[in-house]
């Protein structure tokens, strides 16, 4: 079964214990400049929203890259950057829609969220469960327990006596 | 290590940056942030320096688990001799500034001198200048962060800095970063404007990557977090209500002081209390509060973002103070509505939001205001100069208040020099509800009698942040002791102390002392730090620099005298609730704390004191 990380803002309190997470699992430093996953702390509204690489099927980075360096993990469904291949020409960081690939100024290369290998350290130090590593094809589940909760106490349709 | 081992001088009259290393024998001893700082200060500052003037220096520090995943750890001080005071100042602040300064590489910034003309330091990484900041004097702390941010091009910027208030001489001047988080007692800020420094605005990309044992630190982390999930009140309590979870509590107990102390229960808490955030608005059905937020590293999560209700008269046709920002905690709260006897939610919220974008403390103010108000009944005050009417319970006589006090407007300008200075003025001086020149925060040490003796002699004035015996006498944190008597207290005020000056010399928060004692810390520092952090040296450690602050104090010309309460509370029996008929027992505990501590009778360390800790007297 693949799983995806599975991001709710609502649950998110902009603590960064994720960006320390990642740098440190894939840096060694608690670092949230080299983080794969940036939280976005909307004051105006208080709003925070934890953002990284959705993983898609059909990757622009993957697609855009001259070199190949970017390959699919197939037992994950993560798109990994090869360092070893990378030549650091950033045209993925062109290519992805959302901003998901970024340079890194140190190694000359680039980075994305690879999953970890399927431990995502991120989902893991998340305190609160606003980023979680779930069921691909059932990412909508808990928020679908969360409606059908509303109709457990509801008398059944059609048995109003 | 874990220390980045490197600190920044800035000679302010010069202009100069220049890099240090870290003097690793004092961080052994005196571990970092509140204890290191306060050892550099005392070795390099005259303790009867004049505060506002050049001599003084201000000492930015962060600790040594700052900017880790240990939960909590972004926390840095800043330490001065304060204005308000002329005790050791040292106020503690969260956000995600401190952990951005260790992530630049820096444990500390001394800050000394004068510059000529207002200056803001900028700080990438290894890189430190001083910048022309003609354009920013004047701003808010909220416009300097927005004008920093955009001249240099990055949002990753983090800005901390004084508003108005530490330009215009407000001796309760906060120093604010991230917006609304602020190391905002003891006017730490106005030395700040005094020295014509704006702001320091740091972006750090070198991150913390020497901790001692890494795989260690990670498992004493985990574990610590964990216990902090599993209690009540840094799992449950706080995350969902804040520390305002208390209002109500110390209401009940009779120990909620109200309308400048003369009473100790107040028939408006409920109306400002947690429980009023959460409910939805008569006015447009919205509650207070919109969500909680956590500091950088925390897994508590116990700061309030609220939004003002647009229809309040406080903020109508004023957009700017529509959307969501830092709300109440219970201290503020406190001050700006019990203190006044003012139980309009909106107003305290609003002047919350005034004491972040301006810069001052709402604890010194709200309490000073609540001062102006009983000399406003006494008569001794008049609407003529005060610009208003100011009986108990305005919300309009104080969000007039708290739109003047920074900007030094008005009668503004009065309250801004806080309540000592003001009562004695207008010839009432025991109408001050302070110790040495602060403010009492928001428990009446007539209905938790060990907070009297906590009060009292605090190193930086009246303050609960010293020695938090509610936590005892009133919650059962670690074990129950009863609010009523003073028997015991001594020991129990001595042993928050000191274990405070450990929590507050780490880089972690006090608040995780509801959960955590030094035995959950140890583990987590002797991991990440080189040195013998086990729990028998942290108690000494944490004793050496409450003595080493107290050295200071006694060097500055403060006595016995000093570690006293205002007549009220001695006094002034407690008319309702448990502790009616009650005023506190200071005199039944303050010999008992002084033997405890290895004082003489005067309150002077004794010279085998000196010795077991290592400290010294100060000249």
């Amino acid at each position: 079964m693949q799983k995806s990380l599975h991001i709710d803002p609502a649950k998110c309190t902009g603590c960064l214990q994720c960006e320390m997470a990642c740098s440190y699992e894939n840096h060694q430093v608690f670092n949230p400049a080299k983080s794969r996953i940036k939280v976005f702390d909307f004051h105006h509204s208080g709003r925070k929203v934890p953002y990284t690489c959705t993983q898609c099927d059909e990757a622009w980075c993957l697609h855009a890259c001259p070199v190949e360096a970017i390959k699919l993990d197939a037992a994950t469904g993560a798109k990994v950057v090869l360092d070893s291949v990378c030549v650091g020409c950033k045209v993925c960081t062109i290519a992805c829609p959302f901003g998901t690939v970024n340079y890194v100024q140190d190694t000359g290369k680039v980075q994305k969220c690879d999953l970890c290998g399927g431990q995502p350290a991120c989902a893991e130090a998340c305190p609160t469960g606003a980023i979680t590593y779930v069921d691909a094809d059932w990412t909508g589940l808990e928020r679908m327990r969360q409606w059908a909760q509303k109709l457990d106490n509801q008398p059944a349709a059609g048995h109003a006596d | 290590m874990s220390w980045a081992r490197k600190i920044l001088r800035v000679d302010l009259t010069k202009g100069t940056c220049t890099a240090e290393p870290l003097n690793m024998a004092w961080a052994m001893a005196y571990l970092g942030q509140r204890g290191l700082a306060t050892k550099y200060f005392t070795e390099e500052v005259d303790p009867k320096v004049d505060p506002l003037s050049p001599a003084n220096k201000l000492i930015y520090a962060t600790g040594p688990l700052t900017g880790t995943m240990a939960s909590t750890g972004g926390r840095y001080s800043v330490i001065t001799k304060g204005p308000l005071t002329g005790a050791i100042a040292c106020s503690n602040s969260g956000g995600y500034f401190g952990a951005e300064l260790k992530f630049a590489g820096w444990d500390m910034i001394i800050l000394e001198g004068k510059s000529p003309k207002p200056v803001f330091l900028h700080i990438e990484n290894d890189k430190a200048e001083l910048l022309d900041a003609a354009d920013l004097w004047g701003k808010s702390t909220w416009d300097t962060e927005a004008y920093l941010k955009n001249r240099f091009q990055d949002p990753q910027v983090r800005v901390s800095g004084i508003g108005p208030a530490g330009e215009t001489g407000c001796l309760y001047a906060a120093v604010v970063n991230d917006l609304h988080r602020a190391a905002g007692r003891s006017g730490v800020g106005t030395v700040m404007g005094s020295k014509n420094l704006k702001a320091i605005a740091v972006r750090g990309t070198k991150g913390v990557g020497n901790v001692k044992d890494p795989a260690a630190f990670m498992k004493a982390t985990v574990a610590a977090k964990k216990v902090l999930a599993d209690n009540a009140v840094t799992g449950q309590g706080l995350p969902k209500f804040g520390t305002q979870v208390l209002m109500n509590v110390i209401n009940e107990i009779g120990a909620l002081p109200t309308r400048n102390h003369r009473d100790v229960q107040f028939d408006g808490a409920k109306d400002i209390s947690a429980e009023a955030m959460h409910a939805p608005r008569k006015t447009d059905g919205k509650p207070n509060l919109v969500t909680n937020q956590a500091c950088f590293g925390c897994t508590i999560a116990c700061g309030r973002i609220s939004k003002i209700d647009e229809t309040h008269f406080t903020v109508v046709n004023k957009p700017q103070y529509w959307g969501a920002s830092g709300g109440l905690e219970y201290e503020a709260a406190w001050a700006l509505g019990a203190a006044n006897g003012v139980n309009d939610l909106e107003a305290l919220t609003y002047a919350n939001f005034r004491a972040n974008e301006d810069g001052w403390d709402p604890i010194s103010f709200g309490a000073t205001v609540g001062a102006v108000m009983e000399l406003y009944e006494m008569g001794v005050l008049k609407k003529e100069q005060l610009g208003i009417e100011a009986p108990f319970g305005s919300a309009q006589a104080l969000a007039f208040f708290a739109d003047q006090v920074g900007r030094g407007e008005g009668f503004g300008k009065e309250i801004a020099l806080g309540s000592k200075r003001l009562t004695a003025k207008y010839g009432h001086p025991e109408l001050s509800m302070t110790v040495k020149g602060q403010e009492f925060p928001a428990y009446d040490s007539r209905g938790i009698q060990g907070m009297g003796l906590a009060y009292a002699t605090s190193n930086r004035g009246a303050c609960h942040l010293r020695g938090y015996t509610v936590a005892s006498e009133v919650l059962g944190i670690p074990v129950k002791t009863d609010p009523l008597v003073t028997d015991g207290k001594a020991g129990l005020v001595k042993a928050f102390q000191d274990a405070t000056a450990v929590f507050d010399s780490s880089g972690l928060c006090l608040f995780t002392s509801f959960a955590w004692t030094l035995q959950d810390i140890a583990p987590q520092l002797q991991a990440a730090c080189e040195g013998d952090w086990s729990l028998d040296n942290l108690n000494v450690v944490g004793e050496r620099v409450w003595n080493m602050e107290k050295e200071f104090n006694l060097a500055a010309g403060l006595t016995k005298k000093d570690d006293d309460l205002p007549p009220r509370l001695k006094k002034e029996a407690a008319r309702t609730g448990p502790a009616k008929g009650l005023v506190n027992g200071l005199d039944k505990m303050l010999p008992e704390y002084y033997q405890l501590r290895g004082w003489n009778a005067d309150g002077v360390p004794t010279a085998d004191t000196r010795k077991r800790l290592g400290t010294t007297a100060l000249k």
